[in-house]
Parts: structure tokens; sequence; C-alpha cells
């Protein structure tokens, strides 16, 4: 009996040790969660270094999942999609033929605005040229609304440059690796655009807010603004260029006015980084306030 | 050969299938869906995985690879850097006091306390988000992801258990 007691004491100290130190750890943890969360409000910049680096460093592995996961997806959409061919077909054939109509008229347009740019001698927009990117990760969460894509410093891409996808303008590059960059989309809730509506020139800010639809803010009260209303990018704060779409007023109520994307965020596969060599960096650096100013 | 090198590495090998299968999880976590509306309430497998091993074999999931699974997690899921790190921690923390009673205890009890777990979880990083830009953020979606979270934990633990067996039966 007494031995048996003798063994169980050491026993018996090593688990209130072991308790001691777990106690301590997890205090430590906390305590150094709490400063990098400090950390990375004051040295934004050294975080986002060490975000990309990461990023680069899983770059092949969320490539290879999110081949397989595109693969069903695309499964899924073509049995879907086989049970809708002919009436899609139908729809796309009256399309085309509208389409046609407004090309004639875009073509008439173009060398009409050209012989009247000559005679302002109006200087146009640098040509923009573009750079395609596969979305390899979208993180999950109902706090963010990012993705990341599998093209970096190497193909071009530059902090601030827009994103579009499809007809519409879907975010902004905000942080970039060597071969994997960030976009911010413009549903997030930090994210701020310039815009105009289109019809009545009518300037506004695009503001998300996680949800799905992002709000039309600091539009003057008397302004007329429908559902419907197309809304481009309007240029202001020289981060975009103009008179990229955005989408369409879709809900005009008494406290918000709501923009529909003209893109489905949640099933880009492929996005195009709009680079048209304007000088970057002069509001990048800050999304909330900076468009105001 | 029990106790010679390659027995020892086997072992090694083994031991890191609970930290491999939850970095494994938060990747596919990231995977893009295709699915509308998806990505705003994705069910979080990192977290279920934790929980699970954070009751059956807290040894091999110790709490500083929690906490670099927490970095890793906010790293590439773009938040703020040390945000998941501190949920992550603040639930393994929870799970550990309570180890006792859910090793005894059974399935719906082990999902009750999950239900704990995931609102604690959700309410932190609510509060966070709603601190970083100064006002209340919209709760649908938290909900639903911790709803969804919620209804897959028994999929994911089977998932585990299978896993569990496979993998650290005998050790």
């Amino acid at each position: 009996m007494l031995v048996k007691a003798r063994a169980a004491r050491p026993a018996t100290r090593l688990t209130a040790l072991k308790g001691v130190v777990q106690r301590f750890s997890f205090l430590f943890l906390i305590l150094v969660s709490i400063t990098l969360m400090i950390f990375g409000r004051i040295d934004a910049i050294g975080v986002e270094s060490m975000r990309a680096r990461v990023m680069d460093a899983f770059e092949p592995i969320l490539d290879a999942i999110s081949t397989p996961a595109a693969t069903v997806a695309r499964f899924v959409e073509i049995i879907a999609d086989v049970t809708e061919v002919y009436r899609q077909n139908q729809e796309l054939r009256t399309e085309n033929a509208r389409l046609q109509q407004w090309k004639q008229v875009v073509l008439r347009l173009e060398a009409e605005n050209n012989s009247l740019r000559s005679l302002l001698r109006f200087k146009p927009d640098p040509a923009a040229s573009f750079i395609s990117a596969r979305v390899i990760a979208v993180p999950g969460g109902s706090f963010l609304r990012s993705v990341i894509v599998a093209a970096g410093r190497r193909d071009g891409l530059r902090k601030g440059q827009a994103v579009i996808a499809g007809s519409g303008l879907v975010g902004r590059v905000v942080e970039v690796g060597e071969w994997s960059a960030r976009i911010l989309l413009v549903t997030d809730i930090s994210a701020r655009v310039p815009v105009l509506l289109e019809g009545s020139r009518q300037r506004a800010v695009l503001a998300g807010d996680n949800s799905s639809q992002p709000r039309l803010l600091y539009l003057p009260p008397d302004s007329q603004v429908a559902v419907g209303d197309r809304v481009v990018t309007s240029g202001h704060g020289g981060q975009f260029p103009s008179g990229l779409p955005v989408g369409v007023v879709s809900q005009v109520g008494e406290r918000q006015i709501r923009v529909h994307s003209l893109v489905n965020l949640s099933r880009i596969e492929h996005v195009q980084i709009v680079d048209f060599g304007l000088p970057g960096g002069l509001v990048v650096e800050d999304p909330l306030g900076g468009v105001m100013r | 050969m029990i106790g010679g090198p390659l027995h020892k590495l086997d072992v090694a090998g083994r031991s890191l299938a609970p930290t491999a299968m939850t970095v494994m999880l938060l990747l596919v976590n990231l995977a893009p869906s295709h699915m509308t509306g998806y990505e705003r309430v994705a069910p979080s497998f990192a977290l279920m995985s934790i929980y699970y091993w954070t009751i059956h074999r807290p040894d091999l999931l110790p709490m500083s690879v929690v906490f670099v699974i927490g970095l890793l997690q906010d790293l590439l899921g773009g938040g703020p850097l040390g945000l998941n790190a501190l949920v992550l921690i603040m639930v393994q923390w929870t799970v550990l006091s309570q180890r006792g009673f859910f090793l005894s205890s059974t399935f719906p009890m082990l999902w009750l306390g999950f239900v704990v777990v995931v609102a604690g979880a959700a309410f932190v990083l609510w509060l966070a988000a709603s601190i970083a830009s100064f006002e209340l953020v919209a709760i649908d979606a938290p909900v639903i992801q911790g709803l969804l979270t919620l209804a897959l934990f028994p999929l994911m633990a089977w998932l585990l258990i299978l896993a569990h067996r496979a993998f650290l039966h005998q050790i």
C-alpha cells in the first residue's frame, strides 16, 4: 500500500505540471494571436508580403484541388444544361440577331466617334491589355469576399488593378505573390468603387456589405434612380479605368439602393485582370476613406 | 520489428494523421464550388476535425499545431492575421476542459457539444468582423454557415472515425 502511494505521488505531480504547462501555453498563444492582430493593423505591408508568400507556397496544392472541383461542377452543369438546350438555342438565335443589329450601330458610332475626336484633337485613354487567370481558391466564410487566382507578379499583375469576368467588374487585386494573387470582390464589406449611373451620369460609390448585392452610397437625395439602370466605373480616384460595366440597379428603397452584379460572383472560373497602365497606388491603400478625397 | 527504426517512422507518420487531415480539410474548404452563394455559408471542415481530434487524440493535435493551422487559415483566407488562430485555440481549450465528459458521453451529446463550439466560434468571428467594420454586420450568413457545419458534422465524424481506425488503432 505504502509503495503504491509513493509511486502515485510523482505521477500526480507530473499531471499537475502538465496542466500548468498547458494553461501557460494556452495563455501564451492567446497573447500571440492578439499581438499578431495588432501587428497586422500596424504593419499591413509586412503581413501582406507574408500572405503573398504563403499563397505562393500553397498555389500548387490549391490548383490541384480546384481542378477536380471544377470538373465535378462542370459535369453537374452539363446535365442541367442538356435539358434546356433547345430553349437556350432559340433564345441565343434571337439574341444573336439582335446583337448583329447592335454591331452595325456600334461600327457606325465608332467611325463617327473617331472622326469627331480627330476634329477635337482628343487624347484617348491608353489601350488596355488583359491578363487571364484561373480562380483556384474561394475562401469561405461570412465576413470576407475574396478569391485567389493562379497568376501573379510574373504575369504582370500589380496591386490595385481592376479585375473583370465575362462582361462585368469583379473586384481589384489586393495582394500579389510571384505566381498567385488575391482579388477583393466588389461585394466585400471593405470594397468601395467610384461609379456612375450610365444614363444620368450621376456619381456614386458602390459599397459591398458581404451580401450578394452591393449598395450605392452618396447619391444626392434628388437623383433619379430606377431599377434596371446600368452602373459603370467612373474612373474617379484614378484607380480604375472609366466605363467598365459593373451591374444594374436591382432595388431602389427608401434607405438603400442595391446593385445586381453582371457576373455571378460565386461561379467565376476565370478572370481577366485589366492592365491600363494607370498610375496606381494613389488611393489604393485606403479603401474606406480614399475614394472620398 | 517493434521498436525498430522503420516502426518508429511508421508511428511518427501515423501520428501526423490528425494534423494532415485538418490541413487537408482546410484546403478543400478553399476549393471553388461553383455553387451560387455557397462560399458565404461554406461549413468549416477544419473546425469539425479539430473538435473530433481534441476529444479523441489531443496528444496528436497539440495546441501549437492548432495555432499554426489557424494562422494558415488567416493567411490563405484573407482575414485579420491571428483571428482564426485565436478562435481555434479557444475552441480547443474549451473542449479540453470538458474532455472527460465528452469521452464518456454518447454521440448526440457530442453533437450537442459541437453546437456550443460552433455558436461560440461564430460569435467571436462576428464580433471581430463587426469591430473591424465599425458596424454590426449581418448575421444571416454566419447563422446558415453554423447550421450547415452542424448538419454535416455526423458525416464528417464518421469519416474521421474511419480514418482514426485506419491510421491510429494501434498507437
